[in-house]
């Protein structure tokens, strides 16, 4: 995308320092409103955008949470200004301000905020999704590799809105495993 | 009477009061103009200086300058300041000063409404800045999304301060709306047709039906919003059948078109200065209009692309997302018709010329990433980082401010009729240029790093402090740059250095008048018969100021000019204008207690306010007219017209008609907010409905019956050259039934503060029983006209006003009441 954004930028400034050029250019009316305005203005972007959606349709669908035998459910709640994450196999557990995930494995979070309106982020892992008074979003993230990752609130909540953030933790099957035991 | 004389006695008749005391009482568009333009930059410099205020806190980690709760209301108010008190009414002073001068006509439309949309933004304006000052300024980022502004989590007067001063402020944005789609529309030379309007007038024109179509989804917004705060109307509580996301509809419904409408202005302008500046004509003219308002179009439906992370359902997304992607086209064609343009003539790199080649670059660079912010994925990634505040500031600087200073420094010696005589300009631009692009592509490349937007500062190790420090020494290089134009800009009024008649070599009729310009503008009013008159015929200047076009002859000593047949763009009525009044600032002043009591919650002052408004309303209207028919009247080359209090559709009709297109869109969002409460909100059904009452419907069916035919009824009878008292009572019966019947439907409504559908029940009541009582109010005064004898067979004018808006009435009922009682029926 940024290849082909830089090609046309540089394209459009050739186009308009050549303008300048001292010679007559010999545009009319008639035949410059047809390259100008049908060729340049009409058609050259509109294939770019097509090929542009078709990539973005493409890789969003991709990241969109679909039914899948394997997928772990999390609940997530905002609050000014914290987290508070609850798993599915019991739904008394529940960890403060750390996300606990296995790695590998498709995740379905399920995001609310019990005040205002948050967004839940985790840059490394996908893309954001707001917590909305009333209503759940679900937004599907994979870690592909145990370890820890940052994750922020990104919507403007308030005066404690620079530190609301959190961490995820993805443990490999074992961990996993133990960290579901070893909770209940 | 020779071309000296002839501006003498029209300066006399046109000129404002001497002094101070004649901004005050002036109602000329050239003074109202500049005085926007005046106060527009003041807020730029305010807004300007928030800027850097902000830059310095971000520049170093960890900073202590600001702690969180000001640099809250730092970010808000800059935000605040540019969209609301400086774009905007920057667009709105440069067209009220420059459409009459390009339209070849005196003045707008109405230019006592031209001065009292200025006492409000003047006053709105001060409102926010004494928040500002006093440290309690909104603080909820420019777009207050409740439930972080409702009043649980925003107790305090600073949300307040938004919600009612920015609608105080809106006003003005639709005065200036109407009166530049009637001016447009019908305030023409004789001669120009729409195919013959300067490009920068078809640009005002869409921009003006946006801004009609756009803004009362915000303005409807910070009525819901405000009565939450105040009166616990649960619109946006989720607990109470409200919803958070309505407000993001609304807002947004008004946000996307925004930058369109603060966009085209300024490509209309570089659409009149590059062929200038070329020595050429636009290449494409209709298909740059066609461009602007496939543009205006579709950015009504892009709004949800500022939700994109809201959980919007995902073919939602497609859509929006492929419609977003699809704004590029018509952007393009503009884009390359420019280019085309330049190819056609010889541009030269005057100091205009320059303003727009930093346009052209950082435009296109705004559209570049915003193409790439339309594509979801990558929005989901960037959105709410400071890449999306630097890719709004390449679209808002590059595509506004850029222009605008270009625009200045065209029109600049139109203004002064001086030239520019330090040449301080190539510096300047060199200094903003420069200055700009460190400032924000920095802050896109700290935002891919991860820096969100709004935080009040970040800690060292996240790495992005010399980043911030670069882009803070950029911000502060073109704030110096901006400094420099200022100065530039004052000594040019100060330093006498006579600037020749048409400085540029333009053809287009703003540079046919006197400079600095005269308060009169044409001496005559010229015929048209190009898009260049002045190419046409070099004389013209002198041939208008000789008096050879229409109204040459001032002798009546009243301020006139000529309306138009839209289409043949022949001569229809002729404007007799008031003349200089305190009435619009007073006017302004009382409609500012009305919302100052709102904010202050001193509600025993309100219904005095708006006794007040009503009264000066009434004085408004009363000094129109005349109390004799004065026949068709000569306005020279053999030509006589009718006065417009002689017309079936005088100018207070057409902008009624306007007026009433930004109304409809309110109460249109209003039934949307209904709509969509009910099938999206969690909350609903709600626990009861009203029981449908079939007597007020009936009494609703037979007051909007008889409103209606009384006033057609009036109508004819008037026009046969019979009294239309008795249509008149029979209307007036009708609109009071209308007052009760919407009097009884609040009365028996369920305490609005229970639920969500209680508040629009309310809410929607009290909308028809306001128009109810104007309606009624509209009828007492035109009998009370035709009692003073201000009302003939011939001087019918008034007559049509007040049936547009009693028609509009029996519309409003017809919604209001089955939209109120059909639930309860249905269930
Ligand atoms: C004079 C040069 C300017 C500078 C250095 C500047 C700088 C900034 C910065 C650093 C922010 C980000 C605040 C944050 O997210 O923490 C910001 C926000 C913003 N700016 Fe500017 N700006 C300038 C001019 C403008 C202009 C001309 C406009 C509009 C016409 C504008 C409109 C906005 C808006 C709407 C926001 C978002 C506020 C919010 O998040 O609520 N700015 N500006
Ligand atoms: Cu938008």
């Amino acid at each position: 995308m940024f290849i082909t954004f830089t090609a046309i930028f540089v394209f459009v400034m050739a186009l308009l320092a050549l303008s300048f050029r001292p010679v007559g250019n010999g545009v009319s009316q008639a035949s410059g409103e047809r390259l100008w305005i049908i060729g340049l203005g009409l058609i050259f972007p509109a294939v770019i955008l097509l090929c542009l959606l078709a990539y973005g349709l493409w890789i969003g669908e991709r990241l969109l949470p679909r039914s899948d035998a394997d997928v772990t459910r999390i609940e997530a709640e905002a609050r000014r200004w914290s987290w508070r994450f609850s798993y599915e196999n019991d739904p008394r557990r529940s960890t403060e301000n750390v996300l606990h995930i296995p790695a590998g494995r498709p995740v379905d979070i399920e995001i609310t905020t019990a005040d205002v309106i948050h967004s839940f982020w985790v840059p490394r892992l996908a893309g954001k999704l707001d917590a909305i008074p009333g209503h759940v979003n679900v937004l599907r993230i994979e870690a592909d590799a145990p370890g820890t990752y940052t994750g922020l609130s990104a919507e403007f909540s308030g005066h404690g809105y620079d530190n609301h953030s959190f961490a995820v933790i993805a443990h490999g099957p074992e961990d996993w495993q133990k960290f579901l035991e070893g909770e209940q | 009477m020779n071309a000296l004389a002839r501006h003498r006695r029209l300066t006399a008749i046109w000129s404002s009061e001497p002094g101070w005391k004649g901004w005050l009482s002036t109602v000329n568009h050239s003074d109202v103009g500049r005085m926007f333009i005046v106060t527009a930059s003041f807020h730029f410099l305010v807004g300007g200086i928030l800027a850097m205020l902000i830059r310095a806190q971000l520049a170093t980690p960890n900073s202590a300058f600001a702690g969180p709760e000001i640099y809250s209301q730092l970010f808000t108010m800059h935000g605040t300041i540019m969209m609301f008190l400086f774009a905007i009414p920057m667009i709105e002073g440069l067209a009220i000063y420059l459409l009459p001068k390009m339209l070849g006509t005196r003045d707008l439309a109405y230019p006592r409404l031209t001065a009292y949309g200025y006492w409000c933004y003047f006053f709105g304006g001060a409102m926010l800045l004494i928040s500002l000052v006093f440290g309690i300024a909104p603080d909820g980022g420019w777009f207050m999304y409740p439930p972080l502004t409702g009043r649980i989590h925003s107790p305090g007067i600073n949300t307040d301060f938004w919600l009612i001063g920015i609608t105080f402020v809106e006003i003005s944005a639709i005065c200036a709306a109407v009166e530049f789609t009637v001016s447009i529309l019908k305030y023409r030379a004789p001669g120009m047709t729409l195919g013959k309007m300067p490009v920068f007038a078809w640009y005002m024109l869409v921009v003006s039906l946006m801004i009609l179509t756009g803004f009362p989804p915000l303005i409807l917004g910070s009525i819901l919003l405000e009565l939450e705060r105040a009166f616990a109307l649960p619109f946006f509580q989720v607990e109470l059948g409200g919803d958070s996301l309505l407000w993001q509809h609304l807002f947004w419904l008004f946000g996307h078109p925004e930058v369109y409408i603060i966009f085209l202005p300024a490509a209309g302008m570089v659409s009149t200065i590059l062929p200038v500046m070329a020595s050429t004509t636009l290449l494409g003219y209709r298909w740059v209009v066609a461009a602007a308002v496939a543009l205006a179009i579709l950015s009504f439906g892009l709004w949800v692309h500022h939700m994109f992370t809201t959980g919007i359902p995902h073919m939602g997304l497609a859509f929006f997302s492929a419609a977003s992607t699809l704004v590029a086209v018509p952007t393009a064609v503009q884009v390359f018709a420019w280019i085309g343009t330049m190819w056609k003539g010889t541009p030269q790199l005057r100091l205009p010329m320059l303003h727009i080649l930093g346009f052209f670059i950082t435009f296109v660079i705004g559209g570049l990433t915003g193409v790439m912010v339309a594509v979801v994925p990558f929005d989901w990634q960037v959105h709410d980082t400071a890449f999306v505040t630097a890719h709004l500031h390449y679209v808002l600087f590059g595509g506004f401010v850029f222009p605008v200073l270009a625009g200045i420094y065209y029109w600049l010696p139109l203004v002064t009729g001086n030239r520019r005589f330090f040449r301080l300009g190539k510096v300047a631009f060199a200094l903003i240029f420069a200055g700009f692009h460190v400032t924000f592509l920095a802050m896109h490349w700290v935002g891919l790093m991860g820096q969100r937007r709004r935080i009040s500062t970040y800690a060292p190790e996240d790495g992005w402090t010399a980043i911030n420090l670069i882009s803070s020494v950029g911000g502060f290089v073109l704030a110096f740059g901006l400094a420099v134009v200022l100065i530039e800009v004052v000594l040019s009024f100060v330093v006498r250095h006579r600037a020749p008649r048409n400085p540029w070599g333009s053809g287009m009729l703003e540079w046919a008048i006197p400079r600095p310009s005269a308060a009169y503008n044409f001496a005559s009013l010229p015929r048209v018969n190009s898009r260049d008159p002045l190419w046409d015929d070099q004389n013209l200047p002198v041939r208008i100021a000789r008096g050879e076009g229409y109204l040459g002859d001032p002798a009546s000593g009243r301020r006139e000019t000529l309306m138009i047949d839209s289409a043949t763009a022949e001569p229809e009525q002729l404007v007799i204008y008031p003349a200089n009044t305190r009435l619009p600032i007073v006017l302004a002043a009382v409609t500012g207690l009305f919302f100052l009591s709102l904010l202050l919650k001193i509600y025993l002052i309100t219904p005095l306010a708006i006794a007040g408004v009503v009264a000066l309303g009434w004085r408004w209207v009363w000094r129109l007219g005349s109390k004799q028919d004065l026949g068709d009247q000569p306005i020279g080359h053999g030509v006589a017209v009718p006065t417009i209090a002689e017309v079936s559709r005088p100018p207070g009709w057409w902008g009624s008609v306007f007026l009433l297109v930004a109304n409809a869109t309110l109460f249109g969002s209003l039934l949307f907010g209904y709509a969509f409460l009910w099938t999206i909100a969690p909350g609903w059904p709600p626990p009861a409905f009203i029981a449908p009452s079939l007597p007020t419907m009936l009494a609703a069916a037979v007051g909007a019956a008889l409103a209606v035919a009384g006033v057609a009824i009036a109508v004819r009878t008037n026009r046969n050259g019979g009294t239309p008292v008795s249509g008149l009572l029979a209307a007036v019966a009708g609109a009071l039934g209308l007052v009760a019947v919407f009097a009884m439907m609040l009365w028996s409504a369920p305490p609005a503060a229970g639920h969500a559908y209680n508040a629009t029940v309310m809410v929607l009541g009290s909308y028809g029983l306001v128009h109810a009582a104007l309606a009624s109010l509209m009828l007492i005064f035109l009998l009370a006209r035709h009692r003073a004898g201000y009302m003939s067979q011939r001087r019918r004018g008034e007559l049509a006003i007040v049936k547009v808006w009693t028609m509009y009435l029996a519309g409003v009922t017809g919604l209001v009441v089955p939209a109120v009682y059909l639930p309860g029926l249905v269930t």
